[in-house]
This record gives C-alpha cells, structure tokens and sequence, in this order.
C-alpha cells in the first residue's frame, strides 16, 4: 500500500482515536475492506519477483517428474499435432497454404503460437482454484502466480520455437531458402501481445469462476473451438471473398497468428490496422482483467 | 518496547451461509445496485451474532462484530474462546488471506504464522527446491533463505535427504523441514495457531521454545491461539477471551482465563424438569434433575483434573414396586465411551427418588465429558434412556509443570506408581 494511502488513512482515524497523526505514519501496513481498483501492487510484485522464478521452476521440474522422456515432451506435442494437420487440412481437405513450403512449417508455425495462447489462457484462468491451499494461508500478492505461469509459458514456447528454427535451417539446405529480415523483429511484440490477452483473459476468467465455476466448464471446448476460428490451419487469404470472414477477422488472435507467419516467411495476410486492433483488445482485456482481479483477490477465500 | 505494533480498528467480517448459486446472483445484483446508487450494502445490516448452537433465521451471520484492540511489541498475546469464537476468521484476517467486511487494521511489520507450515510444499521437488518455494512463498529473498540454508536443514535434520523429493519423507521428517523453514522466517509479528494440536511431545516443545526465544530474546510479538490453558498461562502476558464473535474480555491472562473457564461451564452443569409433564422419560419413568456438583472451595473456580465431584439425581418412577437401577455412561463429547457405572437394582415404590454418584479426584482427565443416564426395569431392559443429557468439562490442573501437551488418554487415575530403589 502506498505511503500517501497510509496517511490519508490516518488522518480519517486521526480524528476519531485523537492519536498524534505522526506516530500512524510508522503502520508498515493497514489491511482495510476495499482498496482501490487499479492499485497495481507493482512494487510488490518486484519485492516477491524471486516466488516468481521459484513457481516457474517449480512447474518444469514437478511437470516431468517420474516421465522418461522428461522435457522432449514440449517437443512431441507439436510434432504429432504438426503431422496431423498436415493430413487432415493438407492432404485430405486441401487447403493451401499461402504458398509456405514446406506445408509442415506452416502448420507447426501455427500450433506454435497458438499452443503458447492458450497455455496461457487455461492455466490462468484456474489460478485461483488450483491454488486455493496456497492463497488460504499465506499472503503473498496474487498476480505473482498468473505471471509465473506467463512466463512458464514463454519458456515453453522458447522450446517448441527452437524446434521449429531447427526444421526452419533443416529444410534451408534442402531447397526452402529461409529468409531473415527485419520482420523478425515482430515475434517478440507477437509474443507480449498473445501473453497479454492470454492474461487478461485467463485472469477475468479465474476471477469470475471464484464464484461461478460455470465458466471454467465452458472454457475447456471453448478454446479448443477458439482455434478454428483463428487461421492456424488454413491461411486467412483462403477466405477472401467468403461471407464469414468478418467471424474470423474480428478474433483479436487472427491478426497475430497471420503476422507470425508473416515475420517468419515473408507470406501471409499482414497489416498495422488488424496488429492495431489486437493491440487494443489486449489493453482492454488487461485493464478489466486487472480491475476484477483486485476486487476478487481480498475475498475469494470465502467464496471459493 | 511498548510501542503498538497492532491496532485492530471496527473489524467486522461477514459470512454468507450455505451454497453459492442462483441466490447468490440476486444478491450480488441487489448490492451491485445499491452501491451504483450510494447507499449501503443492504446485506450488511441484517446478519446475525455467531451462534452456532441456535438456529438462526438470516443467511448472513457475523464471524467477527466489532472488534478492537491493540498489541504492544514484545507482547504475547493469547486468544482463547470457544470453537466458533472467531479466533481463527481473526488470524486469517491478521494474515492478510481474507478481509475485514468493515474496520481496518494496522500493522507495523512483517506478519507471518506458523499455521501455514508447509504450505506450497510440492511432493514431487526435492528438499532443497522445497525449502526456497516455501521460503518465497512466505516473503523470503532468496538470499536471505540462502544465507539460513544450513540451519534450516540443520534443526530439521535431514541432510541426507535434501535431495531426495519430500513425497518420500516420513511425515514428521516433513513437518519438521515445514516447521523449519517457517521458524527461520524471523517475522517481527509471529501468529501460532493451535501448534500444539499436531506432532509429538518434541515438536511441542520445540515450538513453545521457539514462541518464548521470539518474544524474550528479539522482544518480537507473538499472537497464540489455543484450547490448552495450561500452555496459555505460561507463555502469554495478556490474554483475550473470545465469544461468538467479540471481545469478552482482554487483560491479564490468568484473570481472563478463569473468567472464561467459570463461563463455559455455569450453563450446562445442571438439567432440572419441574413439571413432570415436561420432563423426559414416558409413562413409567421421568427424569426430574441431573447435576453435576463440584468440590470447589470457591463456586467461581472452574472444574479441575483435582476435583472431586458428585453427580445428582432425581427421576420419578410411575410403577409402583418396579425393580430398578440406575446405569450411568461417560462419554467423551465426540462419542467414545469411556465407562459405565450401575446402581445396585432396588424395588421402588411409585414416587420421586434420588441417587447420586460420586467421582473422587485424579480419575477423569482433561476433556469434555458427556452422560448418558439408563433406567433399567428387571436389571435386564431400558425402560428409558436419555441420551447425553449432561455434558461437563475437566479442566487441567493449576499449576504449571514442564509439560505443555494435553494428557494422554480419557481418564487420568493416580495409581501407585513409584521408584522403588
């Protein structure tokens, strides 16, 4: 809580206890009913940025325990999925693919990125129930867990990335030139704006589901749906001219899976106005999000 | 030293009873509503006092009602009160976990409690990772966990397992590297719940030692929740006795705890039924008092291990030259029986009659212990049974001695036990 919160504080009580203002100056913390909506505890959150790590560490080490496979888990993942959209979209429904070739690097791109969304979304939006043993004993500020889990994910997609630059230099000496430009430049914004709305999301989500667990039913197909309405399969260009294609481009994430592909490849449907639109969704998103995470963080534990 | 470092303000907390569904979302419309219009929550205004025992009519009920008070640094401060009192909504609010409805509290350094040991352990991490998550969870650095390292491993003693995933611990091996991280965590306020409940005699001492380092050496401030007055009486300087919610009492500790001794028991130490109509039994017996009489030098004192007590009774029998006795079972309040006790079978006549029975001291122990009183026709069937009419506390002996824990066992008879040589 802030130094001036504190005083002004004291200075309602002050009237009332008739205790010299100067010596309530010294509380190091005053624990009332509500705080503000938007009080960010910021510097909190950089006090306790070592829980941060120790929780990302915590999800790699405990997530593989006893699996012999261990980490390579993050790769295979993405390989079978990559296989089996390239049977299923490639081969049997033939779609194209903008002109990506190989098609397998087109798919991987796609469920890439989009594994890395919704790994945030869904492990967000739990944060409060999974975590209940946690937050009813301890205080700790809240938003350590959904950032840990952020940056777990990050981690992650640093992993399946790898994999994916790896085939990238592969197929280079194959035949498929890759091509480096400044575009690459825009994975990292891609990446913040995807952890942004996967955050805000997943937190207005876990907030609401305190009370309602309704929600956390609905998420599970509906992020499994979410993804046939974002261009990971097919490419956005494959809708040109089709009546429906206002359904996809309004989804916040379709401007940013198609600029991904853009950064890597050189193809694909790319413009500032959608990336635009994605960016304000986010800060939208993050600012409801961060409003209702405040309010539902004091007294989830009685309603849980 | 006498600085306050905790000053509780108006603290209020409210509950909602029950499920959270459909009716949940109306009222948090309606107070949705209210709030856009300024004006008051309207559910505050109608919960009720905390008793659990009555059945109440409001789905709200206060947990906490006006609550003041302040800490001193240095201070050891116990909470005692009935389960239900309101103890541990108070620790959870201390503890920053939940919020006050109403009321503020301020608070002049870092607060921690050891009744979140072991929390955030994860089976699965080693002892080491385990010992810097709970750490960290509990508001260490890093370094700082890192510089006491060595002496958490050390008081829990479990260096050869430091690698080994806490999964595989023995459950005190676990408890100990819990209590050994929590007890490094040099907290200027310190929170203990009901410590002594768990482990073994040496994790009680263990803990009590730590509690009386903290306040005697670092002059830091410990708040101590517990059911054993024993443990209370000796370490705590003040005390404050909690009831339904509020503040009874907060003063001296031995002052208080009698008072809420005297107090839990008055009310339950007799059954009286004037009216036959109104008493229990049936048509051939009734049962017209049962009441448990100290030996108390003084009326205000509270029931002892030291006791001796005589149970009294009174029933009217309705069949005249009916061969009777009387069968007295002791319980304990969660429903072990510890012994019976029969009369001798005698042929009353139609009537009121007595009985009583006499418990010497140094037989029952400290507990709470409930009576079922059996009238029996013939010596050989019931004719009326009343099931845990009398329910009565033993309270631990006076006087402090080395041993904080609760007594084992249900009763507690002194036998001739001695050293010979």
């Amino acid at each position: 809580m802030s130094a001036e919160k504190a005083i002004s504080m004291a200075q309602i009580n002050g009237s009332l206890s008739e205790k010299p203002e100067k010596k309530d100056e010294e509380w190091t913390e005053i624990i009332s009913p509500r705080t503000h909506l938007f009080d960010l505890p910021l510097r909190q959150l950089w006090n306790y940025r070592d829980l941060m790590w120790l929780f990302v560490r915590r999800d790699f080490v405990a997530q593989y325990k006893q699996t012999v496979l261990g980490p390579l888990w993050h790769l295979i993942q993405p390989i079978f999925t990559t296989i089996v959209f390239l049977l299923v979209f490639g081969k049997i429904a033939n779609i194209p693919t903008d002109g990506i070739e190989p098609r397998m690097l087109f798919y991987m791109s796609g469920i890439t990125v989009w594994n890395y969304f919704s790994g945030c979304l869904t492990s967000t939006s739990t944060v409060f129930l999974t975590n209940a043993a946690i937050f009813g004993k301890v205080y700790f500020p809240r938003l350590v867990l959904p950032l840990s889990i952020i940056i777990s994910n990050i981690v992650r997609f640093g992993i399946q990335f790898l994999l994916l630059l790896a085939l990238m230099i592969w197929f280079n000496f194959q035949g498929y030139p890759m091509k480096i430009s400044f575009h690459w430049l825009y994975i990292p914004l891609i990446i913040a704006l995807m952890a942004g709305i996967g955050l805000g999301l997943g937190i207005i989500i876990s907030a609401l589901t305190t009370r309602y667990r309704d929600l956390a039913v609905l998420l599970t197909f509906v992020i499994q749906l979410a993804m046939y309405a974002t261009p990971v399969a097919y490419p956005l260009s494959y809708l040109r001219g089709k009546p429906y294609r206002w359904l996809i481009e309004i989804n916040p994430l379709t401007s940013l899976v198609e600029c991904f592909r853009y950064a890597l490849f050189g193809k694909g449907t790319f413009d500032m106005q959608s990336l635009g639109y994605s960016v304000i969704f986010m800060v939208v998103v993050l600012f409801i999000g961060v409003l209702l995470f405040n309010k539902v963080e004091k007294t989830f534990m009685d309603t849980v | 030293m006498s600085e306050v470092v905790i000053r509780v303000e108006d603290v209020s907390k409210q509950y909602r009873l029950g499920d959270i569904g459909t009716g949940s979302i109306s009222h948090d419309i309606n107070r949705w509503w209210h709030r856009i219009l300024g004006k008051e929550d309207p559910y505050l205004k109608i919960g009720e006092e905390n008793d659990r025992t009555k059945k109440g009519d409001s789905q709200y009920v206060w947990a906490l009602r006006d609550i003041n008070f302040e800490v001193k640094q240095g201070e050891v401060l116990g909470i005692i009160g009935k389960n239900g009192a309101g103890k541990s909504t108070l620790l959870k609010i201390l503890s920053r976990t939940t919020t006050p409805t109403v009321g503020n509290i301020k608070l002049k350094g870092r607060i921690a409690s050891l009744l979140e040991v072991g929390t955030g352990f994860h089976p699965e991490l080693s002892g080491r990772d385990n010992i810097f998550l709970n750490g960290a969870i509990l508001g260490m650095k890093k370094i700082e966990i890192k510089r006491k390292f060595d002496e958490i491993v050390e008081f829990a003693g479990v260096e050869r397992y430091i690698d080994t995933p806490v999964k595989r611990y023995s459950s005190g091996m676990y408890i100990r590297l819990a209590f050994g991280v929590a007890a490094h965590l040099e907290p200027e306020i310190l929170i203990v719940d009901e410590v002594l409940a768990v482990g073994d005699a040496e994790f009680q001492k263990k803990c009590l030692g730590k509690m009386k380092d903290v306040s005697d050496k670092d002059g830091r401030t410990v708040l101590f929740v517990s059911h054993n007055m024993i443990a209370v009486k000796s370490l705590c300087s003040k005390a404050m006795y909690m009831r339904n919610g509020s503040v009874i009492e907060m003063g001296e500790t031995t002052q208080v705890i009698n008072n809420y001794l005297s107090n839990q028991q008055d009310k339950s130490l007799l059954k009286f039924f004037n009216d036959p109509g109104e008493a229990p039994g049936n048509e051939k017996a009734r049962l017209r008092k049962i009441e448990v009489c100290p030996q108390l030098n003084d009326p205000a004192d509270p029931i002892t291990v030291k006791t001796p007590l005589t149970i009294e009774i009174e029933f009217w029998n309705f069949e005249d030259g009916k061969l009777i006795n009387l069968t007295m079972f002791f319980n304990t309040f969660s429903g072990e029986s510890i012994f019976a006790n029969g009369t001798p079978a005698v042929n009353l006549s139609a009537g009121l009659h007595k009985a009583s029975c006499y418990i010497p001291a140094d037989l029952l122990n400290d507990e709470v212990y409930s009576i079922t009183l059996m009238i029996v026709g013939d010596t050989s069937y019931s004719i009326c049974t009343f099931d845990n009419i009398l329910s009565f506390e033993v309270g631990e002996e006076r006087i402090a001695s080395g041993w904080h824990g609760k007594w084992p066992g249900f009763v507690r008879p002194k036998l001739d036990f001695k050293i010979l040589s």
